[in-house]
This record gives C-alpha cells, sequence and structure tokens, in this order.
C-alpha cells in the first residue's frame, strides 16, 4: 500500500490515466475493451518511440525539435529504396538516414556549444526541405507484404508496432537504468560542468543521445510507413510537440536531470487515450483540442504540486 | 553593312524576348506539401512553356502570413499578372488588395478570395461534388445505412463546401444515419487513426465519405484491417494517383475528380488572353440539333 502510494506521488500522470480511462469507459461502453485498448496501443507505438528518444534528449537538457522532419525524411528516403530494391536495404537506409542526421545533430550541439533549441530548430527546416526536394511533393506507395508486416502484423494477437515499441522501451529502460550512458545523460541534464570536469567525456554522449534520437525517429517512420502502405512528404508535421507533451507529461523536468522512462510511458498512452476516447464518444472537433490542452495543463499542474 | 543589319535585328529580336515581349506571370499556391497542388503547377508551367510565358512559383507552406510574403514579392518584382491560389480566402484579401493598388491583374484557383479586385476565379463546385457523393452513396446503400463523414481542417472553404453537399445530398434519404463526423485534417495517418477509433465505437458502418483522397485512403487501411473492407463502401474527393489506383483495384468506391491539372493550365491560359487581348474568352458547350 505504502509503496503503491510512493510510485503515484512519483507518477501523478498514473492518476491522471486512470481517471481518464474512467471518463471513457462511462462515457462509451466500447471503450473498455480489449480490441480498443490494441488499438490505442498500435496507435500510440509511432509517437512512443519517437518519445522514448525524447527523453534521452530531455533528461540531457537538450530538446530535440527536428524528430518530426527526420521522421518524414527518412520514410521516403527508405520508401524509394524499398521499392528499388530490398525491404531490407530500405529499413537500413531509413535507419542509417535517421541516426546520421540526428548525429549532425549532436555534433554541432556538443562540438560548437549551441543550443539545442535553435540547432534543432534549423535541422527540422532543412530535412523537412529535404524531404519535398526529394519527392517533389509526391507521396511513395506501394510496397511489398513482407514490408508491410512491420505495420500491420500480429504476433499471438498483439500487433508488432506495439511489440516493437515495448522492446524499445525495454531496451531505452535498461539503457537508461544499468549502463554508464543512462548515468551521465542525468549528471549532464542535471550539472553540465560538473560532469564535465569529473572527467566525463560530455561531447562523446551528447553526440550518442542525439543518434539515438534520430534513429528512433526514423524507426517509428517505417512503422507508420508500413500501416498506411505510403510514405508521405507531410509525414510527422507537429510529431515533435506530440513526443515532449509526452515526456513532460511523464514528469520528465524540460531542465533536464530528472525524469523517467516509465513516465513517458504513461504520458502517451494518456494522449492516445484522449484522442481515441473522443472520436469513440463523437465529440465535436471544435472542442478536442481544448479538452486535449486542458488535460495536459490539469497533469503538469498536479506534478508541479508534487514538488 | 548587311551583316551589321542582321545582327542589329538578332539583337532587337533577343532583347524583346529577354526583356518584356515575354509575360511573367506569378503563381503562388496554398501549399506544395500535396500532391494535389504539385498536379496543379505541373499544369500551370506546362501550359506556360505552350505560350512562352514566364511562371514563377511560390509556396506559401498553408501558411496565410507566408503567402501574403510571397504576394508582396511578385508585386515588388512588378509581374505582370499574379495567379493565387489562397491558403484562406478572408487572409488573401489583403494580398489581393496590395496586388490591385499596384495594378498588377489578379486571378484565383481552387479557393476564392472574398474581398479585392479578381479578374477571374478559376475552380470545381464543392458543394455539387459533395452533393454528387451523398448522391453515390445512398444509391450504393439503397437508402438506407450507417455513414462516417470524415472532415478536413476546419474552416476551409473545401471541408466546409463537401461537407454541405454531402450533407443535403444524404438529408434527403431520412434512413441513412450519419453515426460520426469527425476531423481528420485532410492527413492520411490521421484518417487512419480516427478511422479505427470511429470502427471501435460502430461496429455497423456502411459507407465512409472523407472530404478528400487522403483521408479515405487512411481510413481503407483501418478498415482493411478490421477486415470489413468487402462491407463498407468509401467514397473520397480529388482522384488524386494513389486513390485511382485504389479504386481500380476495388478498394476504394468511387473518388470525385477534381481536374488539378486543368486547373493549373486553365490559370496560365485566361492569364495569356487577358494580357494579349484584354479580356477572357468563356467557350461553351455546343449542342448539335437535329429532327428528334
Amino acid at each position: 500500500m505504502k509503496k503503491t502510494l510512493s510510485l503515484l506521488r512519483r507518477f501523478p500522470i498514473v492518476v491522471g490515466f486512470v481517471g481518464i480511462v474512467l471518463v471513457f469507459s462511462f462515457l462509451s461502453d466500447r471503450f473498455f475493451t480489449v480490441s480498443n485498448f490494441m488499438n490505442v496501443l498500435r496507435q500510440v507505438s509511432i509517437n512512443g518511440i519517437i518519445a522514448f528518444g525524447m527523453t534521452f534528449v530531455i533528461i540531457s537538457g537538450g530538446i530535440d525539435l527536428s524528430v518530426g522532419s527526420i521522421f518524414a525524411f527518412s520514410a521516403v528516403v527508405g520508401a524509394s529504396v524499398i521499392k528499388s530494391t530490398s525491404p531490407l536495404l530500405g529499413i537500413l537506409a531509413a535507419l542509417g538516414i535517421g541516426a546520421l542526421m540526428g548525429a549532425f545533430n549532436g555534433v554541432i550541439i556538443a562540438k560548437m556549444k549551441l543550443q539545442p533549441f535553435i540547432v534543432t530548430l534549423a535541422t527540422m527546416a532543412i530535412a523537412r526541405s529535404f524531404t519535398q526536394a526529394f519527392t517533389q511533393g509526391r507521396p511513395v506507395t506501394g510496397f511489398p507484404a513482407s514490408f508491410r508486416e512491420i505495420g500491420r502484423g500480429e504476433i499471438f494477437g498483439i500487433p508488432v508496432p506495439v511489440l516493437i515499441m515495448l522492446g524499445v522501451f525495454a531496451f531505452a529502460w535498461y539503457l537508461l537504468f544499468n549502463t554508464k550512458l543512462g548515468l551521465y545523460t542525468y549528471s549532464i541534464g542535471g550539472n553540465e560542468e560538473a560532469t564535465k570536469l569529473s572527467g566525463v567525456k560530455v561531447d562523446r554522449y551528447k553526440i550518442i543521445i542525439y543518434t539515438i534520437s534520430g534513429l528512433l525517429a526514423a524507426l517509428s517512420a517505417l512503422i507508420l510507413t508500413a500501416r498506411l502502405n505510403s510514405a508521405q512528404p507531410i509525414f510527422g508535421e507537429g510529431y515533435e510537440l506530440d513526443a515532449i507533451a509526452a515526456v513532460v507529461l511523464g514528469g520528465t523536468s524540460l531542465s533536464g536531470g530528472k525524469g523517467s522512462i516509465i513516465g513517458t510511458i504513461f504520458g502517451i498512452m494518456v494522449l492516445g487515450i484522449i484522442n481515441n476516447g473522443m472520436n469513440l464518444v463523437n465529440i465535436s472537433p471544435f472542442y478536442q483540442q481544448a479538452v486535449k490542452g486542458a488535460v495536459i495543463l490539469l497533469a503538469v499542474m498536479a506534478e508541479r504540486n508534487n514538488d | 553593312m548587311k551583316k551589321l543589319l542582321v545582327i542589329t535585328v538578332f539583337l532587337v529580336v533577343a532583347s524583346a524576348f529577354l526583356f518584356g515581349a515575354t509575360y511573367r506571370i506569378g503563381l503562388s499556391l496554398s501549399t506544395l506539401n500535396n500532391p494535389f497542388f504539385v498536379t496543379l503547377r505541373d499544369g500551370a508551367l506546362q501550359a506556360a512553356a505552350g505560350l512562352g510565358v514566364e511562371v514563377i512559383v511560390a509556396d506559401g507552406r498553408d501558411n496565410p502570413a507566408k503567402q501574403l510574403g510571397d504576394i508582396e514579392d511578385f508585386v515588388q518584382q512588378k509581374l505582370d499578372l499574379i495567379v493565387i491560389n489562397p491558403t484562406d480566402s478572408d487572409a488573401i484579401v489583403t494580398a489581393v488588395e496590395e496586388a490591385n493598388k499596384a495594378g498588377i491583374p489578379v486571378i484565383t484557383v481552387d479557393r476564392g478570395a472574398n474581398g479585392g479586385m479578381v479578374i477571374a476565379h478559376i475552380a470545381s463546385d464543392n458543394v455539387a461534388g459533395g452533393m454528387m457523393a451523398g448522391e453515390y452513396v445512398a444509391m450504393l446503400l439503397g437508402g438506407k445505412g450507417n455513414v462516417v463523414e470524415l472532415e478536413g481542417i476546419v474552416g476551409t472553404s473545401a471541408a466546409r463546401d463537401r461537407g454541405q453537399g454531402f450533407g443535403a445530398a444524404i438529408s434527403k434519404y431520412p434512413d441513412i444515419k450519419i453515426v460520426a463526423k469527425q476531423v481528420a485534417n485532410f492527413n492520411r495517418a490521421e484518417g487512419l487513426v480516427v478511422m479505427e477509433n470511429i470502427l471501435q465505437a460502430n461496429p455497423n458502418i456502411d459507407a465512409v465519405f472523407a472530404h478528400n483522397d487522403e483521408m479515405a485512403l487512411g481510413a481503407i487501411e483501418a478498415i482493411k484491417a478490421a477486415g470489413l473492407l468487402d462491407k463498407i463502401k468509401v467514397v473520397g474527393f480529388d482522384a488524386v494517383d494513389d486513390a485511382v489506383a485504389a479504386v481500380n483495384a476495388g478498394e476504394m468506391a468511387a473518388t470525385v475528380a477534381q481536374q488539378p491539372f486543368v486547373m493549373g493550365q486553365l490559370a496560365v491560359v485566361k492569364a495569356f488572353e487577358y494580357l494579349t487581348i484584354g479580356t477572357i474568352y468563356i467557350p461553351v458547350d455546343l449542342q448539335l440539333v437535329t429532327l428528334k
């Protein structure tokens, strides 16, 4: 009991999560079903995978606004490679581009000592422009069935995107709590100067952190591409804000040094359930944004009171 | 002497070609992030190449402020005519008025302007298109069933007009119920998610009307995953390449064709007519009258 209470104190988002589930269960008899929960999990896997990378970035005291554009660019390049060669090469190309663009962010931020906000704002614009130039504004459509399994396949009744998300979750959790990389991510976010003075190669870890963020954006892009059977130049617009919202809802501090990957998973679930529930209940679109904003505000205020 | 004359004539012709004899037309598009407007641009460029006019394209990126800047740049360059595809019919009025003040004629394409002087507006009738879709859905369902409407970006004239036409057609059939009406912002990924959610809430859906093909294609993926493709009829709007392919594959019931390529072509052709002969010629189809 005591343990549960302390958990709730650490993650007020869990209270919000349970509250929202209760409200929608009451409003729609189709909400609290296994099939709808699988549906929500599959939907949040896209934002979830990006948000796990974003968690590392934000804990380290940074921000990555370029994930949505990296998402789009790796999707369209990967899709074209799949069409001209094979799914495997396409997947590697997409992941390679994501990691490369993430590493580029990291190198500029770490070596030139620039603000992550403005660097990733710039790369966000550059990657979007690359995407448009590469596709000439048109979607890349039609992939082999084998590739599409990444998006629509199921293993033991669990959608593949959900399995990928859970795999990334487990790996991210392991990295954050059991490796030097995780330890230094927290300490860079807490006090970068002190971390540097204690002999940690801060630059190198920063580059790794942004590389992870870019790589996960590309992984997520492959899932959406496979689900839609199409990679679109418009992909990923605004995804950076959804990911940041999920991370902060999960109790990770925007000023760095504090946060957790478990909080993030609740953050993405809350955002996903709000969208899903409002569709189920058929709430007028004119009010949906207000509801979403209000929930985010309430959750952040609850966390504030806990400090 | 003769040589000199040839060179002079050549220079005059060449310079006339370079400075002024050819018209320069600005084409300000709402966005190039949507295949529909890319096709419209291609139509305009093709017509321009045929007529020997220069078309300068600007991408408003769905942002009225960016588009205003684009058009101000056109005005500064003293172009001969500006073709505008507004991001927003109200917000564009300032830009149209600025062009008017500089004496540059304006033609609007696809979406109109709610003010200022526009010499011609080239567009398909979205209300009629929505009605066409509504009538077709009613026919497919035999006048009875549950229908979902996926709406475009709130506040755009396309979403408003298509929805209005569709609603007007469906309201004639008391046994057809619109069970869900949700926004998916003209976006394929959002069409997928919104349709998945609607399917969770309403297992008995007979047809879907989406305000554009992108949302319809997203909805089809959701319906396919739920194994209901043979039961639910999907009607889209725009006839983009992917949608035409889906219709031919039997996955989409229909799409209301707009002709963006023709829109782009016509805009440049009409602009050229106005600049050369000072008027715009609108042909009306002829009919052959014979003894019945």
